[in-house]
C-alpha cells in the first residue's frame, strides 16, 4: 500500500506545487522500475525542501539514493546510467548548486545525442528562484545559462496543474531536461488538479488568462505578479492576456506570436537577469516574425544585471514587483 | 611579525577562553532571535566547535588570512571580526561587512585578514591557495588557511586545491571541522576513509588528526602547520574530529542525530574542558569566569542593540557595487 500524503481519491484534489510534483515522481517511480534517484539528504531526511520524504521506505535506497556532496560527479554518474538505459532523476539541494556540476550538464549530457545518436533520458531538479531572503547564494534563476546550451531543455512551471504534467513529461522524455522549481510557489500555491494520470507537453506555453489590449509573456512565480497586474488593469480598462511560457527550451514561438497578432503590445515579465537572457530571445523573435504586428515597443520588466542581495529593501527593490508591470502598462497606453 | 608562542601565557589563555565564552553567546542569542523570528535569513551554528573554530584561527598572526565557510562565524573573532559586525550581517543592515547584500555567516574583512566566503562548498579551498600563491610569488612570509567541513571533502576542488597547493609548496594550512554530519548525512555515507587526515598521503602532506574539543592540542598542531607553511614547508591537512551539537541550519531539529551522541559529546563540551584546564592551573576561579562572562553578555547585548538599530540600505544599492570602479 503507497504511503504517500496526499493520496487522492477520485475527481480532483487540491494540492500544493511541492505535493504535486512529489505526487509525480512517486506515481513515475511506480510506472517504470528503471526510475530512480540521486542527490543530496533525499534518503530519509527527504530532502532540504521534503519533495521525497518518504520515499526511500517506500522504493527503498537503491533507488533513492544519498550522495555525498559532489554534484559534478552524480550529474555524469545520472548521464552514465541514462545510457546503459535507466532513468535517473537527479536533485540539486538549491538550483544555486547546479553550476557545480556545469560541465558535465553542457559538455557531456547535452552533447552526447548529437554526436552518437544515442538518448540521455535524465532530469535535473533544481529548487531555483528569490523572495525568500536567501541572499545570492540561495535564490537564483539560473534558467537563462541552460537555455543557451543546444541539446538540454529546460521547463518551469507556474502552476501545481502544470508542475505535476510537465515533470512527467520530463521523465519520459528522451533528453536532458532541467527542471526548475520556484521555491517560492512549493507551499504558497495550490490548485485542484486531476488523480489520473496526465502528461503536459514540454515546449508548450499557455494562456493563463485571456485579454485583448496588452500580452505579458511569462512564466514561473512571476506568473502570480503578472496576474496581479492584469486584474489592476483591468479596473483601468486595459484588458491583459498573460501567456505562461512553461518550457523556456524550446519556446513556444506560435502561442507568443498569436498573442502578439491579437494585442500588438507585448511585455515580457521575468525574475532572471534582465541583460542577454530570455526576454531578449522573445523580443528577438517578436522583432524578426511579427513586426508587422506591433503597436509599441516590446518591454522588458526583470531584475537588474546584479547578483540577488540578501536584505529586505534590496531584494524589494531587486525582484520585479505589480507597481513595475503596471508602469511598462502606462507606457505602452501611449502607443 | 609577532610570532605567537607555542605555549601559551596566561594572557592569550584568557584571551581565548573570552572569545569561546563570546563565540557561543553570540550563536545562543543567534538562535534565539532566528527562532522568535528576528532575523530575515538563516542561521548556521557552530556550536561544540568552539575549540576548533578558535584554536585554529588563533594560530594566523597579523598579515595571514583566513577563508571560513558558512559554519564558522567563530573563526573570524580572532582575527578581530566584532560582535557588532556578525549582528548586523544577520539583521542584514547598511552597516554590515557585505552592506546588507550578503546573508548569514558569509561576511569576511581583508584588512583583517578573512575572506566573504560563498556558499558553495568548498570554493574557498583553491580560494586560499591563490592567495598562498600570492604570498610565495611576491616573498612574502605570510599564510593563508582554509577551513571546511568533512562533508565538502567529498567535492572535485577539495582535492584539485590540496594537490596543486602541494606540487606548488604553497604556504597554506587546510581545516577539515569532521564534525559527524553533512547537513542529514552521516560520516560513513560521505566516505569510506576513517579519516579525513588519511586523505594527506595523496597528495604527500602531512595530514594530522586532532581532538576537535580541544583547544589547546587545536591550537598547537595548527601552530606547527603554519609556522611550518611560512617557513616553506608547504601545506598541511588537519583533521578536527568534533560535532555539530546543534541542527544544519536553524529550521533543522536534527532528529536524525541519535540523542545519545548529542549527551556523549555533551560530556565532551569544549568550553567547560577549557574552563576545567584554566581552573586546574589557577587561572580561573568562580570569580573570574563571572567577569568573563559579564564582558562577554556586555558585548552581545550592546552588538543586538547596535544591529537593531542601525538603517537597512536603501533599495537602489541594490544594482550598486556590480564592478570595481
Ligand atoms: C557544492 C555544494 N553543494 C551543496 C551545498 C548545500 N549544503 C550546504 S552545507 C551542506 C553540508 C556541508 O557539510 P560539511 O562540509 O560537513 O560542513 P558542516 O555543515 O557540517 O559544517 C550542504 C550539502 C553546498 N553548500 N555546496
Amino acid at each position: 500500500m503507497s504511503m504517500q500524503p496526499n493520496q487522492s481519491q477520485d475527481g480532483q484534489k487540491e494540492t500544493l506545487f511541492i505535493d504535486a510534483i512529489s505526487q509525480a515522481l512517486w506515481e513515475e517511480m511506480e510506472r517504470d522500475p528503471g526510475i530512480f534517484m540521486m542527490g543530496e539528504d533525499i534518503g530519509p531526511y527527504g530532502g532540504a525542501f521534503k519533495v521525497t520524504k518518504g520515499f526511500i521506505e517506500h522504493f527503498g535506497p537503491e533507488r533513492i539514493i544519498d550522495m555525498p556532496i559532489a554534484e559534478e560527479a552524480f550529474t555524469g554518474m545520472a548521464v552514465g546510467a541514462a545510457l546503459m538505459g535507466m532513468r535517473p532523476v537527479i536533485e540539486y539541494q538549491y538550483a544555486d548548486f547546479i553550476s557545480c556540476a556545469w560541465d558535465q550538464i553542457v559538455n557531456v549530457a547535452a552533447k552526447y545525442h548529437y554526436r552518437t545518436r544515442e538518448a540521455v533520458p535524465m532530469v535535473m531538479r533544481a529548487p531555483s528562484g528569490a523572495g525568500l531572503r536567501a541572499g545570492p547564494f540561495h535564490s537564483q534563476s539560473p534558467e537563462g545559462w541552460f537555455a543557451h546550451v543546444p541539446g538540454l531543455k529546460v521547463v518551469m512551471p507556474a502552476t501545481p496543474y502544470d508542475a505535476k504534467g510537465l515533470i512527467k513529461a520530463a521523465i519520459r522524455d528522451n533528453n536532458p531536461v532541467i527542471f526548475f522549481e520556484h521555491k517560492y510557489l512549493y507551499r504558497r500555491l495550490k490548485e485542484q488538479i486531476p488523480a489520473e494520470d496526465y502528461t503536459v507537453p514540454i515546449g508548450k506555453a499557455k494562456v493563463q488568462r485571456e485579454g485583448g489590449d496588452v500580452t505579458i509573456v511569462t512564466y514561473a512565480a512571476m506568473l502570480q505578479t503578472a496576474l496581479e497586474a492584469a486584474n489592476k488593469a483591468q479596473e483601468k480598462g486595459v484588458s491583459v492576456e498573460v501567456v505562461d511560457l512553461r518550457t523556456i527550451y524550446p519556446l513556444d514561438k506560435e502561442i507568443i506570436l498569436n498573442s502578439v497578432a491579437k494585442t500588438g503590445k507585448v511585455i515580457m515579465l521575468y525574475e532572471d537577469t534582465k541583460t542577454l537572457g530570455i526576454g531578449a530571445e522573445v523580443s528577438a523573435i517578436i522583432a524578426e516574425e511579427a513586426f508587422e504586428s506591433l503597436d509599441g515597443p516590446v518591454l522588458r520588466v526583470a531584475s537588474p544585471d546584479a547578483p540577488i542581495p540578501y536584505s529586505p529593501p534590496l531584494e524589494d527593490y531587486y525582484l520585479p514587483q505589480v507597481d513595475d508591470v503596471m508602469a511598462a502598462i502606462d507606457r505602452l497606453a501611449a502607443y | 611579525m609577532q610570532v605567537k608562542p607555542l605555549d601559551l601565557g596566561t594572557k592569550e589563555l584568557m584571551d581565548i577562553y573570552y572569545l569561546m565564552r563570546l563565540g557561543r553567546a553570540i550563536e545562543d542569542r543567534l538562535n534565539l532571535l532566528y527562532k522568535g523570528g528576528r532575523l530575515p535569513g538563516a542561521i548556521y551554528l557552530g556550536t561544540g566547535q568552539e575549540a576548533i573554530e578558535i584554536g585554529a584561527s588563533y594560530a594566523l598572526e597579523q598579515g595571514d588570512v583566513l577563508a571560513p565557510t558558512h559554519r564558522d562565524m567563530m573563526s573570524q573573532l580572532p582575527r578581530g571580526i566584532t560582535p557588532r559586525e556578525v549582528f548586523l550581517q544577520h539583521y542584514a543592515r547598511a552597516g554590515s561587512l557585505t552592506h546588507g547584500k550578503g546573508e548569514d555567516n558569509y561576511q569576511g574583512d581583508l584588512k583583517r585578514g578573512t575572506f566573504a566566503t560563498v556558499s558553495m562548498l568548498p570554493d574557498f579551498y583553491p580560494v586560499a591557495a591563490g592567495a598562498a600563491l600570492a604570498f610565495k610569488l611576491r616573498r612574502e612570509k605570510r599564510v593563508a588557511m582554509a577551513y571546511c567541513g568533512e562533508g565538502s571533502t567529498s567535492v572535485g576542488d577539495w582535492h584539485e586545491a590540496i594537490n596543486v597547493a602541494s606540487v606548488l609548496n604553497l604556504p597554506v594550512v587546510f581545516v577539515v571541522i569532521n564534525n559527524g554530519y553533512a547537513y542529514s548525512t552521516p560520516v560513513y555515507k560521505e566516505m569510506k576513509v576513517a579519516n579525513v587526515a588519511d586523505r594527506a598521503c595523496a597528495y604527500a602532506i602531512p595530514g594530522i588528526i586532532v581532538d576537535g574539543n580541544d583547544i589547546i592540542e587545536c591550537y598547537q598542531e595548527t601552530k606547527k602547520a603554519v609556522e611550518r607553511a611560512r617557513e616553506g614547508g608547504g601545506p598541511t591537512l588537519i583533521e578536527a574530529k568534533t560535532m555539530r551539537m546543534r541542527g544544519h541550519a536553524g529550521h533543522d531539529p536534527a532528529t536524525y542525530v541519535a540523542k545519545d551522541i548529542i549527551d556523549l559529546w555533551t560530556e565532551r563540551d569544549p568550553i567547560v574542558r577549557f574552563e576545567n584546564y584554566l581552573t586546574e592551573r589557577g587561572l580561573l576561579n568562580e570569580e573570574s569566569k563571572k567577569e568573563v562572562v559579564g564582558r562577554v553578555n556586555e558585548a552581545v547585548e550592546d552588538a543586538v542593540n547596535f544591529a537593531e538599530q542601525s538603517p537597512y540600505p536603501e533599495g537602489k544599492e541594490a544594482v550598486g557595487d556590480v564592478y570595481a570602479a
